[in-house]
């Protein structure tokens, strides 16, 4: 191979000691956990060195890193083996949810269980990547049309359950983990590009199923100055910000835009304005340094995995990961219109980051499982 | 991957998918996005950052007028009118304040206020509303205790008036933004107003101040003004005006007390009154100072200027005698009337009678240009100056368009319109020796020398005269004082209606001075429609000039100068109550 890339040639000898024996992987474990510390270092700062909010977040990492050492210890067979009726749970629950539902903040997301309350719609964002994985990886790739088009099918359902809600940010994420499988599957150029020319295509017609307050976020998105102190306060508040904090930035807990309280949103979805302004454009170089490193270690697991399944899981989940970051710092930095994602793993709030890290988790499976051939 | 898929790739049919293009298109997409999230932030930090920096603090470093607190107006004796008190003003950010109606029920109860009202407020689409102004600082901090996003408090001043209704006409009043709205407010509202200084303040997203940051320009406070007015006078002219309106069931009054020796304005009172520290109750006629404002025909009061225009000319003295038999004197078409036949009198006796015929007969006597020229010289067709808002100049027509009845009409009264101020002003001519003071409504600090109006002989002489009003067979004996000689006339006036003058409406009215001897004080009362059994200004006015002035003469220690032998004088008086 040449190299440049995040693929090896020789198997390293399988790693021992205490992290092998949880199944975790160092380097990712690593990246993750200095996140998770860049998050609780920021949130301190964003929210107003309030120690409340850092004890909740802290407790919402426990169980989350809790999640991914569990799921690190399941051997992917078993994850294979559940996909299908995960997935089917999972439509089922979205399909409740439209009829039970509960609502909070304009959308229908939550279903009460009773013990707990539970978004359907995050579970998905694991569900539908292992059963198109599964599916795909039943028969030879790279997969017939026929094969592909009821994987599409498959997306779709859940994807439009979910925008129907409406919850436009998870649909997009669910539905690029599905966009992502099918094209590490090998999904020919032809449809790639037919795939491509055709979302062109449906622009109108989607922008008519949009709701008003979609419509007006893509409004705003191009022409922010339009509406200064209604939708477009958040895209300049957070242009002013993130430009506030120059090379160095103002230091940390020193940003003005954003402890004025005129940065919305500034411990959640628009946290990335905040790291901008207190530590400028070193750090946002850093941590975008350190999400490039934890997305390439993801993409190396992926390729060193020993069956369709697991390459294509693997692979998926580090893209969806990615497609998560850039959603969020493109909505924050205006280079994408406002779409209620957050930052992973940096803002404040618990049931993603769950999603997240059970994601690394079975990253981490699929890494420590191999059976590594004798050198 | 694509190296672990080659292993897989064994003996396929199909043609393998390039994973390695594929692979490095990934890589691409991933590094153009980096890329471009870095660039962007390259762009914003690096080339935009001073824009963006300036920007920022375009939003939170504001400046913040400081309001410069309103000149105190007092008394002459210093006594406090009109003073500003540090408020709080309650303003609310409705796109930020997110209030359920439990929010808006405690903001409604604590600021007093309506709560559909609240609710209209706080559904406005504006950044800025307030929700109460000038409210006291506790309930303010009731507002702050709160602790409502969106919600804030402004510092500012409130004018209140210590005299109320008595002081409510002259001081007047200011409106929310602390101008002056009426009476000396108006009037000396620059002199008053301070200059609102500025500073630079830190406020964040809910418009809150956490820090200021530089003092831009310190407020100026504005100027106190002192005023002409005696508050113990104006409270006993104002005591005994409202107590004789209500007993004479009248439409309104008013009352003058100047010192005669300065000219200046000792008391200036009104009925009806309003209540300058609450408006809500107050009627609309009662704004207006009608002392200075109004006008109306002064009828008999006149009479002593046409004495003295004529002593002035030389023709006629105190004695000479005048026959106004039978009361009856025929000008042109018309007659002029007295209530009596008073037979054959002298001049001095045309006073105290108030005999219409006499008066006509010595103006008649007058080169028409002799009586106008005193008329106006004493100040009636022309503005007293005394620089209150809405001040009226009254109206005296001009001599080379009078006809002989005019002529004489004007000798007792009709025909010419005058305010209670400008009344004062001209029998304060008589009282300071003939020569003309301007009024003024702020305390003198150095004494005009004036303008010569008639011979210090005239003046005394008219004076003398008028002492014979106020004594026992005179008009006005009710308007005598106790130890103190009192010159004065009495004024009883038809209003004049569409049409003509209406035969049961009466303005009653009683100038005076005293003590008579050396004039310190003058004072003009003006009841406006009387309707009670009383009309005669001897009756309604002249008790009130009485109670007053005698109060007066009092509170500034000016010595008696009549022997109290006059008792039966006095018996006299009382018994013709």
């Amino acid at each position: 191979m040449t190299g440049i890339s995040f693929t090896q040639e020789s198997q390293p000898a399988r790693p021992t000691g205490l992290l092998a024996w949880l199944h975790l992987d160092l380097p990712l474990l690593t990246g993750l956990m200095l996140l998770s510390g860049v998050g609780l270092l920021i949130l301190y700062s964003a929210g107003d060195q309030e120690w409340a909010l850092i004890q909740r977040q802290l407790v919402r990492l426990g169980i989350a890193f809790g999640v991914m050492i569990i799921l690190a210890q399941l051997h992917i067979t078993h994850l294979r083996r559940w996909s299908p009726w995960l997935y089917i749970a999972g439509v089922l629950m979205l399909v409740a949810v439209i009829f039970f539902g509960q609502t909070g903040k304009g959308a229908q997301r939550w279903l009460d269980l009773g013990f707990f309350r539970f978004q359907p719609s995050e579970m998905m964002k694991l569900a539908l990547p292992m059963m198109i994985a599964w599916y795909l990886a039943e028969k030879r790739l790279p997969p017939k049309r026929r094969r592909l088009l009821a994987a599409a099918i498959m997306t779709l359902i859940p994807v439009l359950l979910i925008a129907k809600q409406p919850d436009l940010g998870t649909a997009l994420l669910v539905a690029s983990a599905g966009i992502c499988i099918l094209f590490l599957a090998g999904i020919g150029w032809q449809l790639i590009s037919l795939f491509a020319v055709s979302m062109a295509a449906l622009g109108p017609v989607i922008w008519f199923f949009m709701h008003d307050y979609q419509k007006r976020r893509v409004l705003t998105f191009i022409n922010p100055e339009n509406d200064p102190l209604g939708a477009g306060y958040h895209i300049i508040q957070s242009k002013i910000a993130i430009g506030s904090g120059g090379l160095t930035g103002k230091g940390w807990l020193n940003g003005t835009q954003s402890h004025l309280e005129f940065l919305p949103e500034r411990h959640t979805d628009f946290v990335f304005a905040v790291i901008s302004e207190e530590f400028g454009l070193i750090g946002v170089a850093a941590l975008l340094a350190l999400y490039f490193f934890i997305i390439l270690r993801g993409l190396y697991i992926a390729t060193q995995a020993q069956d369709t399944f697991s390459r294509l899981l693997g692979g998926a989940l580090t893209l969806v990961f990615f497609v998560y970051l850039f959603v969020n710092i493109g909505m924050v930095s205006g280079v994408l219109p406002v779409v209620g994602v957050p930052l992973p793993l940096i803002s404040y709030g618990g049931t993603s980051l769950v999603t997240i890290l059970a994601g690394f988790g079975i990253l981490m499976s699929i890494h420590t499982h191999r059976k590594l051939l004798p050198t | 991957m694509s190296g672990s898929k080659k292993k897989r790739g064994h003996a396929e049919k199909i043609k393998v998918p390039s994973y390695k293009a594929r692979r490095l298109f990934l890589l691409a997409v991933l590094a153009f996005a980096f890329g471009s999230l870095i660039w962007r932030s390259v762009d914003r930090q690096v080339f935009e950052t001073a824009f963006l920096q300036q920007q920022g603090e375009k939003r939170y470093l504001k400046p913040m007028k400081v309001r410069a607190s309103r000149g105190m107006i007092t008394d002459r004796n210093g006594e406090p009118l009109a003073i500003s008190t540090p408020v709080k003003s309650i303003f609310a950010n409705p796109r930020k304040l997110k209030a359920d109606s439990k929010t808006i029920g405690a903001i409604a109860s604590i600021l007093d206020l309506n709560p559909d009202r609240v609710r209209r407020l706080l559904a406005s689409d504006r950044g800025f509303v307030y929700l109460k102004r000038r409210v006291n600082p506790d309930v303010a901090q009731q507002v702050k205790a709160l602790d409502l996003e969106g919600i804030g408090l402004e510092s500012e001043h409130r004018r209140f008036y210590p005299s109320g209704e008595v002081m409510a006409h002259m001081v007047g009043l200011t409106g929310i933004d602390d101008q002056g709205l009426e009476g000396m407010e108006l009037a000396y509202n620059e002199w008053l107003s301070g200059v609102n200084g500025a500073k630079r303040v830190i406020m964040d997203g809910r418009r809150r101040v956490i820090k200021e940051v530089e003092n831009i320009q310190s407020p100026r406070s504005g100027n106190d003004l002192v005023l002409s007015l005696d508050r113990r006078l104006q409270f006993l002219a104002y005591r005994e005006l409202k107590k004789a309106v209500k007993t004479h069931r009248a439409v309104s009054g008013s009352a003058v007390i100047l010192d005669a020796k300065s000219g200046e304005v000792l008391a200036m009172v009104n009925r009806p009154a309003y209540n300058p520290n609450g408006r809500r109750s107050n009627r609309r006629g009662s704004f207006r100072n009608r002392a200075v404002t109004d006008v109306f025909e002064p009828g008999s009061t006149v009479k002593p200027f046409v004495v003295a225009a004529a002593l002035e000319q030389g023709r006629f003295k105190p004695d000479t005698p005048i026959d106004v038999t039978p009361g009856l004197l025929r000008v042109g078409r018309h007659l002029v009337k007295d209530s009596h036949n008073y037979g054959r009198i002298d001049v001095a006796t045309v006073l105290s009678k108030s005999s219409n015929v006499g008066a006509s007969k010595i103006a008649l006597a007058l080169k028409p240009e002799i009586l106008w020229k005193l008329y106006s010289r004493i100040g009636f067709g022309r503005s007293a100056e005394s620089m209150f808002p809405g001040e009226s100049s009254g109206r005296l027509p001009h001599f080379s368009d009078w006809s002989q009845f005019e002529q004489a009409t004007l000798s007792f009264g009709y025909g010419l319109s005058v305010t209670p101020l400008q009344l004062a002003g001209a029998y304060a001519v008589l009282a300071n020796d003939g020569v003309k003071l301007p009024v003024s409504l702020l305390k003198v600090s150095e004494l005009s020398k004036g303008e010569r109006v008639v011979r210090r002989s005239t003046a005394r002489s008219v004076v003398h005269m008028l002492e014979a009003v106020v004594a026992k067979g005179g008009t006005a004996p009710l308007a005598a004082i106790p130890g103190y000689r009192v010159a004065g006339k009495t004024g009883t006036a038809k209003k004049s209606v569409a049409g003509g003058y209406a035969e049961d409406k009466y303005l009653s009215l009683f100038v005076g001075m005293a003590p008579a001897s050396d004039p310190r004080l003058v004072m003009a009362v003006m009841i406006n429609e009387p309707r009670g059994k009383d009309y005669y200004g001897g009756k309604v006015a002249a008790p009130v000039f009485a109670k007053v002035m005698s109060g007066a003469l009092r509170l500034l220690n000016i010595p008696p100068d009549a022997p109290l032998v006059v008792t039966p004088l006095l018996a006299g008086s009382e018994g013709r109550h």
